[in-house]
């Protein structure tokens, strides 16, 4: 081969293996796209039927319910406009109670039930995921403007 | 009083910094010698009077001192010392400071080993680092000042984020800012470099170990933050490509690229513009992941502040520093000749290789991490991506990475010939085939990345062994070479790499993760172990309540451990906090973490076993010592940068030309 030829061959390979690499990445990226809803989008029915996505709102007062055996719970996230009912198997975050913004990741069942595979609420006391906040202003905005 | 000195000091810093930026960089233009002299002085002037300021701010956690609001903000008089003392980089002003600090030590660093160095280079070397200084100064002073007081004072401190109350995150910054900053030398022998026209084999023999030795710093802050999050985050994994994380981790990569680019341009006189680009890019992202997690955009465990006047700044900085670079970059890098050709089948296309993996990784990390962000900015809706995308990405570019591995150290320099490089390796991949076998019969189908994995391991463990013992071998039997300390640091991190391989992924197929509720003397049998639940008992910590349970571990009936986990209470910042408890062991991690309160006694518990957990740990670590080993071979001290009669007049002529 003559050098030229090497270094096509050289950037032939290299342009192949790069391309590959962004077709998976850019696949990958579109299937495990996860989209933010809030509980009056759910009700609205814009939520995905078959596809996982973050719901996200403030746990309703009163509404935790505990099943007496297993790890089983239930709440209620509401945007103070509408309300979702979730379903969680498993320990809640450190910070995650009642009045608290929190997300949860999960699908819709046939019930209109939220079964949450994951429920994140970081940071302390007074935060607010951003997304809350966002998804709270929209519903009216009744709910007291949250500080960060 | 105290903390007025510290931030006068810091004004003063900013004073030295703007003059270590300006004169010798003048000076090199100019050709005078006394005005390039100027950057050494200042450096060392900028030096002390950070960590004067950094102490004030130190002394006014130590002594409690509530009048200072980041102070108020970020500690507490129950606090322990060693906390209050790592309080100071508990949050963003903070933090920013002790960047700064970090950054004047290595920029002390360089003032005091760069001697032996051309002075044109030297000097604008330690220009650009005062321009770094400038920009950080400016920020900190003018949106972060972490002297502000309050009026009037406060009685009492809200105390330090207690996720932060942990001795892996006390370390964990400092390191990992020891890294970020480290790059910022890469980063300004490149531009300086670039600015003087010469990028020679002794740029990058001087580049070399300042690189390699901050790429070691950086491993250990990754290292350590993912062990901390395993301990504290209480939900026992290792890595969760949170944002955060990625921040590090994208510079980290880059870097890894950097320090193999370089290889090629110190030994072979090649890759020299990709070289100079890998260290801006190493760099830009180093300024992005500090941003990214002290700017409040990401919301998570470590972004604390939001304030429109930081991020502006911090977008301008960012586009001085990347624009800047980056122009200059197209203005100088045609000049720039690699000289070293290389055939198809060479050492230099293996490395090729591996810097195109390494950047796409990151390159594919970044598209993950930012472009939810850009979203969200533009108002297009907000979206996340989870995990499932950053694995589905990584793992394959690692294991091709990996495969190469085997390889790269073992091909010549220049050109090779497929033949050789295959019959030096034949035994190696005997055994590694040997291991795939094994592994597919053992784990079958279902498990293919940890028989990937494992086979890999094996064969770069195989390989990286045949490669020493070939260095170790003389021509004369029985006796025993000394291999130079860059070759043995070399052979270290890339066994790092495999004991690392190992660990996750064992760890990764074969962890049980069980979310249990208990009541006291209730049981849980995994595998061979018996979680036995005790009850919960109350206990007072210095600034916090713990509910702590105790959980017998027993293995066949014979007792293994007793784990206290704990549920920690901060009453200040009204804050609940896991405290997981770990059984480490070489082969097992045994963990137990508290849930909450059912009624009745019970409780729910997160009982996990997780095999080979160390290993991922190990494996950085030995990838940390290779890199400072390497960094401290022999040549890199004795180098002697011979100028050729007349090179300093020349070079003076030739920037004016």
């Amino acid at each position: 081969m003559t050098r030229r030829q090497r270094r096509m061959a050289l950037v032939g390979v290299l342009v192949l293996g790069v391309g590959a690499a962004v077709a998976l990445a850019l696949s990958a990226f579109e299937e495990n796209l996860l989209y933010f809803i809030s509980p009056s989008e759910v009700v609205a029915g814009d939520a995905p039927a078959d596809r996982a996505f973050r719901l996200g709102g403030m746990v309703e007062e009163g509404s935790v319910q505990r099943e007496s055996q297993g790890l089983r719970v239930h709440f209620v996230l509401t945007d103070y406009a509408q309300r979702v009912p979730v379903a969680y198997d498993g320990i809640l975050p450190d910070l995650f109670r009642e009045g608290q913004g929190i997300v949860a990741k999960g699908h819709l069942d046939a019930e209109g039930v939220f079964v949450a595979s994951e429920v994140l609420a970081k940071h302390d006391e007074t935060y607010m995921p951003p997304e809350v906040a966002d998804a709270l202003k929209k519903a009216e905005g009744k709910a007291p403007a949250p500080q960060p | 009083m105290i903390p007025e000195l510290g931030h006068f000091a810091l004004i003063l810093a900013l004073c030295l910094a703007l003059i270590q930026a300006s004169l010798p960089l003048l000076g090199a233009w100019r050709g005078r010698a006394g005005w390039m002299a100027v950057a050494r002085p200042a450096a060392v002037g900028q030096f002390v009077f950070v960590a004067l300021s950094y102490a004030a701010l130190t002394y006014a956690f130590v002594a409690n001192d509530f009048s200072v609001l980041y102070v108020a903000h970020n500690s507490n008089s129950e606090l322990p010392l060693v906390y209050r003392v790592s309080a100071v980089w508990g949050s963003h002003e903070g933090s920013l400071l002790l960047w700064m600090l970090v950054l004047a030590g290595w920029t002390l660093a360089v003032a005091a080993f760069s001697r032996s160095l051309n002075p044109y280079f030297a000097a604008r070397v330690l220009a650009v680092m005062g321009l770094i200084s400038i920009g950080f100064l400016a920020f900190v002073l003018f949106t972060s000042n972490p002297f502000e007081r309050l009026v009037p004072g406060a009685l009492e401190g809200r105390d330090l984020n207690p996720l932060l109350q942990d001795p892996g995150m006390a370390v964990h910054p400092p390191m990992l800012y020891m890294g970020y900053v480290g790059f910022s030398v890469a980063f300004a022998f490149a531009i300086a470099a670039l600015m003087g026209g010469r990028l020679d084999g002794a740029w990058a023999r001087w580049s070399r170990p300042w690189t390699t030795v901050a790429w070691a710093f950086l491993t250990f802050g990754i290292t350590l933050g993912s062990w901390w999050a395993y301990n504290e985050l209480g939900w026992g994994g290792w890595w969760f490509w949170d944002p955060v994380e990625n921040a590090s981790f994208m510079p980290w990569l880059v870097g890894t690229a950097l320090v193999h680019s370089l290889a090629v341009s110190e030994k072979r006189d090649g890759f020299k513009s990709w070289t100079v680009l890998l260290a801006i890019f190493a760099f830009s992202l180093s300024l992005l992941g500090t941003f990214l997690v002290r700017s409040g955009v990401l919301n998570s465990v470590h972004a604390f502040a939001t304030d429109p006047a930081r991020g502006l700044f911090i977008l301008g900085f960012l586009a001085v520093v990347i624009g800047g670079s980056l122009g200059l970059y197209a203005w100088r890098a045609p000049r720039v000749r690699s000289t070293g050709h290389f055939a198809l089948v060479s050492r230099e296309s293996a490395l090729l290789f591996n810097n195109a993996l390494l950047v796409v990784a990151a390159a594919s990390i970044l598209l993950g991490t930012l472009y939810p962000l850009f979203l969200d900015a533009l108002g297009l809706g907000k979206i996340s991506v989870g995990p499932p995308y950053f694995d589905a990405v990584f793992v394959p570019l690692m294991l091709v990475l990996l495969v190469l591995l085997g390889f790269g150290p073992m091909a010549r320099w220049k050109q090779d010939r497929v033949g050789r490089i295959w019959h030096g390796l034949r035994g190696a991949a005997v055994v590694a085939v040997a291991a795939l076998i094994l592994a597919a019969v053992f784990y079958a189908s279902e498990h293919l990345v940890l028989v990937a994995s494992l086979a890999l391991a094996v064969w770069i463990t195989a390989t990286t062994l045949l490669g020493l013992w070939r260095r170790l071998r003389t021509p004369a039997a029985g006796r025993i070479r000394r291999p130079p300390r860059a070759f043995v640091g070399m052979t270290l991190a890339h066994l790092g790499v495999a004991v690392f391989t190992v660990g996750v992924a064992v760890s990764g197929a074969f962890s049980t993760e069980r979310d249990v509720r208990l009541a006291p003397g209730e049981h849980y049998p995994m595998g061979p172990y018996t979680f036995t639940f005790q009850g919960v008992d109350s206990v007072q910590g210095p600034n916090y309540t713990a509910s702590r349970g105790m959980v017998e571990v027993q293995r066949d009936g014979a007792p293994v451990s007793v784990l206290y986990a704990e549920k920690r209470i901060y009453p200040v910042r009204g804050a609940a906090m896991t405290e997981a408890a770990v059984d480490a062991g070489v082969f097992r991690d045994l963990y137990v973490a508290l849930g909450e309160p059912l009624g009745g006694g019970s409780w729910s518990l997160r009982l996990y076993h997780k095999p080979f957990m160390r290993w991922i740990w190990f494996g950085g670590l030995m990838m940390m010592f290779g890199g400072l080993l390497a960094a401290s071979d022999r040549r890199y001290r004795t180098v002697q940068v011979r100028q050729p009669e007349g090179a300093l007049a020349q070079e003076a002529g030739r920037v004016h030309v």
